[in-house]
This record gives C-alpha cells, structure tokens and sequence, in this order.
C-alpha cells in the first residue's frame, strides 16, 4: 500500500512516500526543505515530484499520514489541508500522528529522550517519550527553562530536535543530531495499524496549543485618539 | 453553454471561507461558511481565529458546493483561488487547499487577485464586462478605484483610501452608536429613517486643493473622527444621540463622496460603465446614488446582487473562468500566498 506522508509542522516541508505492508514500513521517495518561511510554496511541489519519482498517480495511493504538530500555526496548517483536500478528492482516509512522536519513536534508545521543537517567542513544544518510543509527557509548549526542569524530572537522558540544538545551554542535556526534524517513516509506522485496517479517515485538527492571539473587546475603546 | 469548462473557485483571504463553481458566466454553487460571528466580540477580524475556522470549513464547504452544483470533483476543469491581496495566513489555507485538489485531481490551478475577482462576479449577473470599465471597490478591507482595461491581464489603479477602508468608517461609526459589527447593514437599516442632511460631515479629499494630489483617492478617517466628536459632545451635554439622523448623514457622506469620484473618473476615461462591488455595495444608498447620479451622465452602473458582493467563492471561480477563456496560462504548484498582491497583478 503506498501512503503519502506530509509534515509541515517544523521549518522542515516533508514530502514522503512509504509502502505499508504486513511486515512494516519501508520509505519509497521522500523530498524534505528546510525553510520555516516557505511552507506554503514548497510542499505541493514536493508531493508532485516524489509521485513522479516513484511513477504513480494520486489515484495510487492508499491512505495520506499528517503530523499534527504541534508547529506555528501558519506553516503547520499547510500540510494538514493538502492531506485533508488530497484524501477528500481521492477518497481515501486521511491519519493524523503528533508530529514529535516522529522523532520520539525513532529516537528510542533504552533510556528517556526529550524532544523539542522549536515553537518560536523563545518556547518549545515538546514530549518526552520512554526507552521504547512511547510518549509519556507532553505535547506541551513551555519556555526552555521550565522544559529543563521538567526533563530532569523524568530522568531524561538525551534530547533531540531543532528547538533543543537551539537551546542546547538552557536545557543542558547531551544532544543527538538525528533525527532533527520529524521522521516520515516513524510518521506512518505510527498509523500503520490504522492503514492496514482502513480505519475511517480522521479530521486532521492541529495540536495548536496555545490560543489565538486576540485581544477581546470588553470595553468600548474610543474612537478619538 | 456545456463546452466552456467548469472552474471552481476558492477564497479565504478574510473570514469567509468560499468555495463556487462556474460555467462561463453561468453560477452553479456558491458556498460560503462565514467565522463572522467569532470576530464579533473582538470588533474586528482576529487574524488566527480566521486561519483556524478556514481549515475546519475547506472540506464541508467544497462537499456543499458540489453537492449544490450536482457535480462530481472530477468533472471539474480548473480551480481558482485568491492568492492575494489579504490576511497572509487566511490566504495560506486555500491556497494549500486549492494545490491540494488541483494535485489529487491533476487539473490546474490559476492563483488569483481578490480584487480583480470581485470585478469578475459581476460577469456572472450581467454578463460579458465592456472594456474599458471603471470599478469601485468598497468593503471593510478595501476601498480602490480601478480602470478595467483588460481583466484578464492588468487591471490599473486610480486611487485608493490613504487611511480606513470604507467598511472600516461603517464599523467604527457602529460602535459609536452602540450598533453590532459589522455596522453596514445596521447603519444601513438606521439610516432608512433618519434625515441624511440633518448634520453636515465632511467629504474627505474632495477640496480643491486635496483633488489636486488625490483626485480618485478616498480618506475616511477624519469623517470618523468628526462623527466621534458629534456623538462626543451630544453625549457631554447630556441630550439623546439622534441614530438615525447621524447613520443617515454619515452614510450619505460617504456614498458622496465614492460616486462622485467614480463618476468622475468615468468621464475622464471616457468610460459608460461603472461596476461596483464589495461589501460595501451592498448599501442601499450607495446604489441608489450611484444610479441617479450616473443616469444624468449616460453611465451603465453595474452592482451585483449583494451576496456576490461579499467575499464568496464565486467572484473567483468567475475570474478564472474569464482567465481560462482569455487563454491566459494557469499557476505554478509553488505559487505563493501573497498579502500584499498588487491590482496590476490579476494572476500569479
Ligand atoms: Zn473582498
């Protein structure tokens, strides 16, 4: 089954195709840009050449995977309305995955790992996921400090992802490289049970939180300066 | 005629999220999911809460369309979508949406100028435009005069507000005298029973000496603030508002001064049509202004019904079907969002 992967949710725009089969997961073609301010030009391109890559059609895929986020807004929602209106014209079911948990799940290693992507106004969204990939705290948006002190807490050991190499000093943990942005394939890998038994297709809301900024008008502001 | 494609338009550049589907100039669906109601309590358009309710409403909004159009997404031949001008992460959602069918679809896709569409909707109720045209187009984001030469290639700017948007001035006065947002209908309704010369505002940009640098420019702040300062001191003597009097000679002030200016441009390009479009133009009294005055000239106006003169879907769709039969080329897949999208830009 080839399944298109889209995740949009850090200033990475990923393009992926995987085969889903029995056995597992395996990558086919995969585009990936690094530019936080481009989302919107680059992703749909980048679904078009790795489908030329590969040699099909829309109409070849099977199912559609969108990390969730938690991103900026504007970058994330990108990906998750090219996965809602790709799957709605091809009428295929569409799986949402946290996005941090296609880096958790791939960073694995025996013991807990922070992971933290940058959330910009000097905070990162982040989880923590235990020594076999699962995630056991967050998604949460938190100033580095305080994601610090959550980390210790849960006897963190390592951190991964663009927002903890940015404040690597704050978070004081040991950093590894990869993976750094979310990871297409763990990204599919973790819908896959929901691929195989053509679970009906999810509405992909994004994990935004925080609220939109917006200042309530509770009392008549003047109109005269 | 059922050999002209059918193109399907898309617009989310504020808080409507449209989706309409067009035939030539014929209307087959116009879908509209408004997130007006979530502004109200901020007295204006939050940005973010705009972008959140477009992505929740892009999939129902489009099944809604082609279910009111009784076809099928692959029946259709081409989308369109408002690439700009407009709120930058509004644009983003149907620009990505508008990419993402024309991907699953493998039809293409034209990137469009909002303004030029809503001169564009005006095929869709009157048929072909006369070039050259001028357009007035007033709404609670824009408030521009243009010179439709070719709409399917460039579109020349005469003038614009140098401060508030037209349906900006509506809101403000709203608030002033206690009415909900958005104001214009409700200054609207007031007005009907007041006396439109009962307090004398001024005409922003209309002295001789303001005509001379900003001969089809528009100004409402000062009318505004004039209003406060009305309002203010009514308020100060402790004697009761007259609503429907300071609606009616507020709106008439404004209707004033955008016919006078679009009909003054209309003869100094030798132009007999004027379309109007916008929120705006959904105003009683600026259409019937518009009219009266424009007949004494010789002059066509052209408005379309006022639930094409609101952000919708099919102001797009109708441009991209004029585009299409223009033979002009579609977009590129990594055609951009653009919020500052100029007029003389009809597609990208
Ligand atoms: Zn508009």
């Amino acid at each position: 089954m080839l399944v298109l992967v889209v995740d949009s949710s850090t200033p990475a725009v990923t393009a992926a195709l995987v085969e889903v089969t029995a056995a597992g997961v395996t990558a086919r073609a995969q585009r990936r840009t690094v530019d936080a301010r481009a989302h919107g030009e680059l992703l749909a391109p980048q679904v078009g050449a790795i489908l030329a890559d590969v040699g099909i059609r829309p109409a070849d895929l099977t199912a559609i995977v969108a990390g969730l986020g938690p991103g900026p807004f504007t970058g994330l929602r990108v990906g998750l309305v090219t996965a809602a209106t790709m799957a709605q014209v091809l009428g295929i079911g569409a799986y949402g995955v946290c996005s941090l948990d296609g880096m958790g799940h791939p960073a694995a290693a025996g013991e807990p790992v922070l992971v933290a992507s940058d959330a910009r106004r000097r905070e990162v969204y982040w989880a923590v996921y235990d020594g076999a990939g699962q995630r056991i705290a967050g998604p949460h948006v938190d100033a580095p400090v305080v994601v610090a002190q959550r980390a210790r807490d849960l006897g963190v050991t390592a951190a991964v992802g663009d927002g903890a190499h940015r404040y690597a000093d704050v978070l004081g943990l040991p950093l590894r490289d990869e993976p750094r942005y979310p990871d297409p394939t763990a990204l599919a890998l973790l819908a896959a049970e929901r691929i195989r038994a053509g679970a009906p297709g999810e509405p992909l809301t994004p994990l935004y939180l925080r609220r939109p900024d917006a200042v309530a008008a509770t009392a008549r502001k003047p109109v005269l300066p | 005629m059922a050999d002209e494609p059918l193109i399907l338009g898309i617009e989310t550049s504020c808080d409507e999220t449209g989706v309409g589907i067009v035939r030539g100039h014929t209307l087959l669906a116009d879908a509209l999911a408004s997130s007006v109601a979530e502004h109200a309590r901020f007295g204006g358009v939050v940005p973010e809460v705009a972008s959140r309710a477009h992505l929740e409403a892009i999939v129902p909004t489009m099944d809604r369309a082609l279910a009111e159009a009784g076809v099928t997404i692959a029946d259709i031949d081409a989308f369109a979508v408002t690439s700009g001008p407009g709120l930058a992460g509004a644009l983003l959602v149907g620009v990505a949406a508008a990419k993402g069918y024309a991907l699953a679809t493998e039809k293409p896709v034209y990137g469009v100028n909002h303004l030029a569409a809503h001169v564009a909707v005006d095929t869709l109720e009157h048929g072909p435009l006369p070039e050259p045209a001028i357009a007035l187009l007033v709404s609670g984001g824009h408030s521009s005069l243009l010179l439709v030469d070719d709409l399917a290639r460039g579109v020349t700017p005469l003038g614009a507000t140098i401060d508030d948007a037209a349906g900006e001035a509506f809101d403000k006065v709203a608030r002033l005298l206690g009415l909900p947002f958005p104001g214009g209908p409700y200054i609207d309704r007031e007005a009907a029973a007041g006396d439109a010369g009962a307090i004398g505002f001024p005409r922003g940009l209309t002295a001789a000496k303001d005509l001379a640098a900003h001969r089809y420019d528009f100004s409402f702040s000062g009318l505004k603030t004039a209003v406060a300062r009305w309002v203010e001191a009514r308020q100060r003597a402790g004697e009761p508002v007259p609503v429907a009097d300071v609606a009616a000679s507020f709106q008439e002030a404004v209707c004033d001064v955008l016919t006078a200016k679009a009909l003054a441009a209309c003869q100094a390009h030798g132009v007999d049509t004027l379309v109007i479009g916008g929120g705006v133009a959904a105003n009683s009294r600026l259409r019937a202004l518009a009219e009266h005055r424009a007949a004494k000239l010789g002059i066509r106006v052209r408005v379309p019904r006022p639930k094409l003169c609101t952000d919708n879907g099919a102001m797009v769709a109708a441009l991209g079907a004029h585009l299409a039969a223009a033979g002009v080329a579609p977009s590129r897949l990594d055609l951009p969002a653009d919020s500052a999208l100029p007029l003389t830009t009809v597609s990208v």
